[in-house]
C-alpha cells in the first residue's frame, strides 16, 4: 500500500498538538511551543504542496483514496481528494502557519493551549475537505466547532461568552438537522460512501427534505442572510488568529459542502431551490454591503463584508455553470487570503492602540508606511480590482450568473459598487487624512514577522490575480465532471 | 520591441515605487522620465510603421483566465486605432513626467508620485492595446485606480480624499455598465475577443438559429434588441470614464490632484478611454441606431452643459476641467453621427492643446504659489511671458482658431454632424456651433482674467511671481508645437483629403455606410471660425474693459447665475439621492433588521424565552412536600377524569 498521504496531512497537526499537550506549560517554554507548532504546520504545508504536485489534474476521479473499515458495515473511514478539495486543503495548511506566527502579540495567556486549539482545528479542517464518507464529514465538520468555540470563549474580548454561545448555538442548530439527514440517507440507500452515493443517486422524492437539512447547516456556516448575525459578533470578540481562521477557512467549509453534497447528491432539489439561494445571496450582497458602509468597528466592517463576499460564492455555486462554480471556488480561496489579511491588518493596529474603532485612527500613512501599502493592496483586492484574485472570482461568478439569470446578475453587480464604497471609505478614514489623535505618533510600523505574514498573503493574491491558471487548471476537470454528473442525475431522477 | 512600450512604464513604476527610497528622488524622476520617453519613441516608430507599412500585429503575452469556454489572454494588439492611442498616451505621458520634475520640486513624496504616473501609463497602455474586453476592463479599472491614487495624492487634504473616492465610485457606476455589457457579449457570442465578436455580428446564421442582429432580450418585462442593449451598457461605462453628463461629477473634483495629473489623466488620456471604447466597438455600434442616437444626445448635452458651467467658474483648473468635459462631449457626438475617425482626430488634437492648457495653468499656479482662483490673478502677462504665449496658443487651438489644430478637428465634427442629414445631426451641429462660441468666451475669459487687467492678489506681491523653470517650459513648448501643427499635418490621415475618406482606419473602424464625402455648405465652414474670431475682442471687452457689465448681468439674473455657479446642482442632488439614502438604508438594515428583528427574534429572543421558561419552571421546585403532593393530586385526578370520560 502506498504512503497514506491524506491521513498524514490530517494527523500531523494532531501529533504536534499532542507533543504540546505533554509539555510543561510555563512561560520559559513559550518559544519552544511556538517553534513546535510552527514546525508542524509548515511541514504540513510542504506536504500539501507536494500533494498538489503529485495530483493529476487531468482525471476527474478521486485520488489518493484511503478506505479503512471503522464500524463494520456502517461507517468507513474514507478520505480522498479531487481538484476541488485540494485547493481548500492548501489554503488551510497555508493559513495555519501564518496564524501561528501572528500569535506573538495577541495571545497573552495560555499560549500552549491556544496553539493546541489551532493545530487540532487544522486537522479537523483538512478532514472536512477530504472526507468521502458522510459520517466522517459530519464528525470533522462538527468537531471544528469546538476549538473555535474555545478560541472565542477563552481568548476573546469582553463579550466573548455571549459571542461564543451565539456562534455555537447557531451552528449547532443547523448541524443537528444535517445529522438527521445523514442518518436518513443511510436508511434510504444503505451507504454513506460519497462516491457510491454519487453513482447511486438519491430518489427525487427524498431530495427536498434532505437538501433543506443540509442547507440549514451550510447556510449558517456560510453564513447566508438571515442567519449571519453570529459572524460579526464572533469576529469582534475573537482574537486576531481566531478571526483569521474563522474567516479564511471555517466559512469555506460550507461553500465546499454546497458544492460537494448539495449539488452532488441532490441535483433535483438544488434545481428547485436555486431561486431561494439566489434571493438570499443577493439580499446578503446588497444588505450587508450597506450595513458594512455604516460600521464604526473595523472588524465588524470586514465581518459584514465577508457575508457579502460569501453571497457571491453561493450565487456562483448554484449557477451550475463552469464559470460560476470555478469563480466561486476561486472567490473562496481569494476571500481566504484577503479576509485573513484584512483581519491581520486590523490586528496590527489593535495590538498597538487597543482600539478597533475607525475614528481612533486617521492620517497614519506617514507613521506606518509599510503597513499602509499592504493594507491598500488588500483593500483593493477586497473590492475586486483586476489584477487580484478578488476580481477573477467575482467576475467569473457574475459571468456565470448572467448566463442563468439576467436580473440577479445586475443586482449582484451593484454590490461591486458598494464594495468599493465601504472598503475605500474605511481605508480613507484609517490611513489618510490629517493626524488628529496625537497618540498615534507612537505607533511602530510593521515588525519583521507581521511584514512576513502580510507579504506572504499579498504575493498569492496578486500572483493568482494575474495568472490564475494554476488554480483554474486544478479545478477545471473536477468542476466539469461535477456539472455533467449534476445534469445527468437531474435528468434521470426527475 | 513592441512589448517594451508597455513594459518600460511598468518597470519604471516598480523601480520608483518600491525602490524609490534607495535610488533617491532625483534618480527616480530621471529613471521614470527616461523609460517612459523611450516608450514614447518606440510608439512613434510603431505609428510610423502602421502608417507607412500597414503594420499590424497581435502579440499574445500569456494566458490570463481560461475557464470553460472563456479564454482570455494578456495581449498587445497593434492596429491603426491602438497605434494612435499609443502615440497620444506615451508622448503626453513622457512630457508630463518631465514637467513634473519641475512642478513637484518641493514635494516630499516625489518617487511615489512618479511611480503612480508610470503605473498609470502602463494601465492606460494595457487598455488601448487589448485584444479582448476583459484586458480592456483591467486597464479600465487600472487607470481608475491610478487616478484615485493621484487625485488623493495630497492625502492630508480632506477634499482631496473625498474627491479621490468620488472619482473611483462614480467610475465604478460606469464600470458596472461596462461589466454587464461584457457579460452580455460573452453570453451571446461565447467569446470576449474583439475580432471574434465583431466577426460574428453580420453573418447570417444557420437555419433555426437567430442571427445576432435579430436577437431580442427581455429585461424587466421590456423587449430589447440585443445589440442595442450591449451598446448602451458599454456606453454607460464610457460615460463614467469620459465624464459625460450624469456621471461627470467626479471630473471637476478630480482637480484636487496635482496639475500634471490633471493634464495627463483628466485631459489627454484616461478620460478619452470612453471615446476609444466606442470607436473600438464601431462594428457593434454601427448596427445600433438607438445607441448612436443616445450617444449623440448625451454628447451634445454634455458639450453645452459643461460649457455653460465653465462660463462662471473661478477656479482656473475647474474651468479647464469643464472645458475637457465639453470637448469630450464633442467627441461623443462625433461618434454618435458615425464619424468615428473624426472623433479620434479630435481626441488626438485635444490631447495636445488640453495638456498644454493644463500644464500652462500649472505654471501659473506655480507662479502664484498654489493660488487657483482667477479673481486673485491678473495683469501678469509681462511677468510670465512664455507661459502667457503658450497659454494663448493652447487657447487658440482649443477654440478652433483657423489653421490651429482644434480648427481642423472641431469644425470637422460640426460639419459631419451636419452632413449626417437627419434632425439629430442638424441639431447636434447647431449645438456644436453654439458651444464653440461659448468655448471661446470662457477660454478667453480665463486668459484675460489671469494675465490682463489689474493685479488682484493680496497675498503675493507681483514682483514675487516668477516664470517657471526650463524643465517645465520645454514640455509646454513641445505641446504647443503639437497644438499648432497636429491638425494640419494629420488631417489627411485621420479624415481624408478633399472629398475622399482616409483609408487609414479600414482595419480598425467599421462603417456600415461610408461617411459622406460631400462638401459641407460654405456658410457652415466660415461661420464657426468667424464666431471664434469675433469672440476674442468681445471677451476682451467683457472681461477687461467693461467688467461692470458682466457683473450687472449676473446680478440681474441671480437664479441663472447661481444655477450655473453650482454646476446645475448635480452634486447636491446626488448627495441627497444616493449618498444619504445609502447611509440611511445601511443604518436601518443594521440597527433595525439585523439587531432588532433577526437577533431579537432569533438567538437573543430564543435565549430570553428559554430563560423565562426556566425561571418559571424553577418556581415549581419550591421544596415543600405539600406543593408536590398537591400537584400530584391534580395530575392524578386529571388522568382519572380522562379515563372515566373515555
Amino acid at each position: 500500500m502506498n504512503f497514506p498521504i491524506i491521513s498524514a496531512l490530517i494527523l500531523l497537526p494532531t501529533i504536534g498538538s499532542i507533543f504540546l499537550f505533554f509539555s510543561k506549560d510555563n512561560s520559559e517554554n513559550k518559544l519552544t511551543f511556538k517553534y513546535v507548532a510552527l514546525f508542524t504546520s509548515v511541514v504540513n504545508f510542504l506536504l500539501s504542496i507536494y500533494l498538489w504536485f503529485l495530483f493529476d489534474t487531468t482525471i476527474s476521479d478521486f485520488q489518493f483514496v484511503e478506505d479503512r473499515i471503522w464500524l463494520v458495515g456502517f461507517i468507513n473511514y474514507k478520505v480522498g481528494i479531487d481538484g476541488i478539495s485540494i485547493l481548500f486543503i492548501i489554503l488551510t495548511t497555508f493559513i495555519t502557519p501564518l496564524c501561528i506566527l501572528s500569535v506573538n502579540n495577541t495571545v497573552k495567556i495560555r499560549l500552549r493551549d491556544f496553539l493546541i486549539a489551532i493545530l487540532i482545528m487544522e486537522s479537523f479542517m483538512i478532514g472536512v475537505f477530504c472526507a468521502l464518507d458522510l459520517f466522517v464529514f459530519y464528525l470533522f465538520f462538527e468537531a471544528g466547532l469546538i476549538p473555535m468555540f474555545l478560541i472565542i470563549g477563552i481568548w476573546g474580548g469582553p463579550r466573548r461568552v455571549y459571542s461564543a454561545f451565539k456562534f455555537f448555538l447557531y451552528t449547532l442548530l443547523g448541524s443537528v438537522l444535517m445529522l438527521v439527514a445523514i442518518i436518513s440517507i443511510y436508511w434510504i440507500t444503505g451507504t454513506t460512501d460519497v462516491i457510491e452515493l454519487y453513482e447511486l443517486g438519491i430518489d427525487a422524492k427524498y431530495q427536498n427534505l434532505l437538501w433543506l437539512a443540509f442547507f440549514s447547516s451550510f447556510a449558517v456556516k456560510t453564513p447566508m442572510w438571515p442567519v449571519h448575525t453570529w459572524l460579526p459578533d464572533a469576529h469582534v470578540e475573537a482574537p486576531t488568529a481566531g478571526s483569521v481562521l474563522l474567516a479564511a477557512i471555517l466559512l469555506k467549509m460550507a461553500g465546499y459542502g454546497f458544492i460537494r453534497f448539495s449539488l452532488g447528491l441532490f441535483p433535483v432539489a438544488s434545481d428547485l431551490f436555486t431561486p431561494l439561494i439566489y434571493i438570499l445571496s443577493i439580499i446578503a450582497i446588497i444588505f450587508t454591503s450597506l450595513i458594512a458602509l455604516m460600521q464604526e468597528d473595523m472588524k465588524k466592517l470586514i465581518a459584514y463584508s465577508s457575508v457579502a463576499h460569501m453571497g457571491f460564492v453561493t450565487l456562483g455555486i448554484f449557477t451550475i455553470e463552469q464559470q460560476g462554480i470555478e469563480g466561486s471556488i476561486i472567490q473562496m480561496i481569494s476571500h481566504g487570503l484577503i479576509s485573513a489579511a484584512l483581519f491581520l491588518c486590523v490586528g496590527v493596529v489593535y495590538d498597538r492602540m487597543h482600539s478597533r474603532l475607525i475614528n481612533t485612527y486617521g492620517g497614519i500613512i506617514s507613521i506606518v508606511p509599510k503597513y499602509s501599502v499592504l493594507f491598500m493592496i488588500f483593500t483593493l483586492a477586497a473590492l475586486g480590482l483586476p489584477g487580484t484574485t478578488g476580481f477573477i472570482g467575482e467576475f467569473l461568478i457574475l459571468m456565470g450568473v448572467f448566463k442563468d439569470n439576467f436580473l440577479v446578475a445586475v443586482i449582484a453587480s451593484l454590490g461591486v459598487i458598494l464594495g468599493a464604497a465601504y472598503m475605500l471609505w474605511l481605508y480613507k478614514r484609517v490611513i489618510f487624512g490629517k493626524l488628529i489623535n496625537k497618540e498615534l505618533i507612537k505607533m511602530n510600523d510593521l515588525n519583521k514577522i507581521e511584514y512576513l505574514i502580510l507579504t506572504s498573503l499579498a504575493i498569492p493574491t496578486i500572483f493568482f490575480g494575474f495568472y490564475p491558471e494554476p488554480l483554474i487548471n486544478t479545478i477545471e476537470v473536477s468542476v466539469n465532471d461535477l456539472i455533467n454528473m449534476y445534469n445527468l442525475n437531474l435528468y434521470t431522477k426527475s | 520591441m513592441e512589448l517594451s512600450v508597455i513594459t518600460l512604464p511598468l518597470i519604471a513604476s516598480i523601480i520608483s515605487g518600491f525602490f524609490g527610497k534607495y535610488v533617491g528622488d532625483r534618480n527616480s524622476e530621471l529613471v521614470t522620465s527616461a523609460l517612459v520617453s523611450v516608450s514614447a519613441i518606440i510608439s512613434f516608430i510603431i505609428f510610423y510603421n502602421v502608417i507607412a507599412h500597414n503594420y499590424e500585429e497581435n502579440i499574445i503575452i500569456a494566458t490570463w483566465i481560461n475557464s470553460g469556454n472563456l479564454n482570455v489572454n494578456w495581449s498587445m494588439n497593434i492596429d491603426p486605432l491602438s497605434a494612435v492611442m499609443l502615440v497620444v498616451v506615451t508622448s503626453v505621458s513622457s512630457l508630463v513626467h518631465i514637467y513634473s520634475i519641475g512642478y513637484m520640486s518641493n514635494d516630499p513624496h516625489k518617487p511615489r508620485f512618479m511611480a503612480y504616473l508610470s503605473l498609470f501609463t502602463f494601465a492606460m497602455l494595457m487598455l488601448v492595446t487589448s485584444d479582448n474586453f476583459i484586458q480592456l476592463f483591467f486597464g479600465w479599472e487600472g487607470v481608475g485606480l491610478c487616478s484615485y491614487f493621484l487625485i488623493g495624492f495630497w492625502y492630508k487634504k480632506e477634499t482631496a480624499n473625498a474627491a479621490a473616492i468620488k472619482a473611483f465610485l462614480v467610475n465604478r457606476v460606469g464600470d458596472f455598465g461596462l461589466a454587464l455589457g461584457i457579460f452580455l457579449i460573452f453570453y451571446l457570442f461565447g467569446t470576449v475577443n474583439f475580432d471574434e465578436v465583431f466577426k460574428q455580428i453580420p453573418s447570417v446564421s444557420a437555419a433555426g438559429v437567430t442571427p445576432f442582429l435579430d436577437k431580442e432580450l427581455i429585461f424587466l418585462g421590456l423587449n430589447f434588441m440585443a445589440v442595442d442593449l450591449i451598446c448602451i451598457l458599454l456606453f454607460l461605462g464610457a460615460m463614467g470614464k469620459s465624464a459625460q453628463i450624469f456621471l461627470h461629477t467626479w471630473l471637476p473634483d478630480a482637480m484636487e490632484g496635482p496639475t500634471p495629473v490633471s493634464a495627463l489623466i483628466h485631459a489627454a488620456t484616461m478620460v478619452t478611454a470612453g471615446v476609444f471604447l466606442v470607436v473600438r466597438c464601431s462594428p457593434l455600434y454601427e448596427y445600433s441606431e438607438l445607441a448612436l442616437n443616445i450617444i449623440t444626445l448625451v454628447g451634445m448635452t454634455t458639450a453645452i452643459f459643461a460649457a455653460t458651467v465653465a462660463l462662471v467658474q473661478t477656479d482656473i483648473k475647474k474651468i479647464i476641467a469643464y472645458s475637457t468635459c465639453s470637448q469630450l462631449g464633442y467627441m461623443f457626438f462625433a461618434t454618435g453621427v458615425g464619424a468615428y475617425n473624426v472623433a479620434m482626430f479630435h481626441l488626438f488634437t485635444h490631447a495636445f492643446f488640453k495638456a498644454l492648457l493644463f500644464l500652462g495653468s500649472g505654471s501659473v499656479i506655480h507662479a502664484f504659489k498654489d493660488e487657483q482662483d482667477i479673481n486673485q490673478m491678473g495683469g501678469v502677462w509681462k511677468k510670465l511671458p512664455y507661459t502667457y504665449v503658450l497659454m494663448i496658443i493652447g487657447t487658440l487651438a482649443l477654440t478652433g482658431f483657423p489653421l490651429l489644430s482644434g480648427f481642423y478637428s472641431k469644425d470637422a465634427i460640426i460639419e459631419f454632424a451636419y452632413l449626417k442629414g437627419n434632425t439629430l445631426g442638424y441639431y447636434a451641429s447647431g449645438i456644436g456651433i453654439f458651444t464653440a462660441f461659448l468655448t471661446s468666451i470662457y477660454s478667453w475669459r480665463l486668459i484675460f482674467k489671469t494675465f490682463h487687467g489689474n493685479y488682484n492678489n493680496k497675498n503675493i506681491k507681483i514682483e514675487e511671481t516668477h516664470e517657471s523653470p526650463l524643465v517645465m517650459l520645454i514640455p509646454l513648448i513641445l505641446l504647443a508645437i503639437g497644438s499648432i501643427f497636429a491638425g494640419y499635418i494629420f488631417k489627411d490621415l485621420f479624415i481624408g483629403h478633399h472629398g475622399t475618406i482616409s483609408d487609414y482606419w479600414s482595419q480598425s473602424i467599421f462603417f456600415l455606410e461610408p461617411l459622406s464625402s460631400e462638401h459641407p455648405p460654405y456658410w457652415i465652414v466660415y461661420f464657426t471660425p468667424l464666431l471664434v474670431i469675433i469672440s476674442i475682442p468681445l471677451s476682451y471687452y467683457l472681461f477687461v474693459i467693461n467688467k461692470k457689465f458682466v457683473e450687472e448681468v449676473a446680478k440681474a439674473n441671480q437664479p441663472l447665475y447661481k444655477f450655473l455657479l453650482n454646476k446645475w446642482y448635480f452634486d447636491e442632488l446626488y448627495e441627497k439621492v444616493f449618498v444619504k439614502s445609502s447611509k440611511k438604508a445601511g443604518r436601518f438594515l443594521w440597527k433595525f433588521l439585523d439587531l432588532r428583528i433577526i437577533d431579537g427574534f432569533g438567538p437573543d429572543g430564543v435565549s430570553t424565552i428559554i430563560k423565562k421558561l426556566s425561571i418559571k419552571a424553577n418556581k415549581f421546585q419550591s421544596g415543600y412536600i405539600y406543593h408536590y403532593a398537591f400537584i400530584m393530586l391534580l395530575g392524578f385526578s386529571a388522568l382519572l377524569t380522562l379515563l372515566i370520560i373515555k
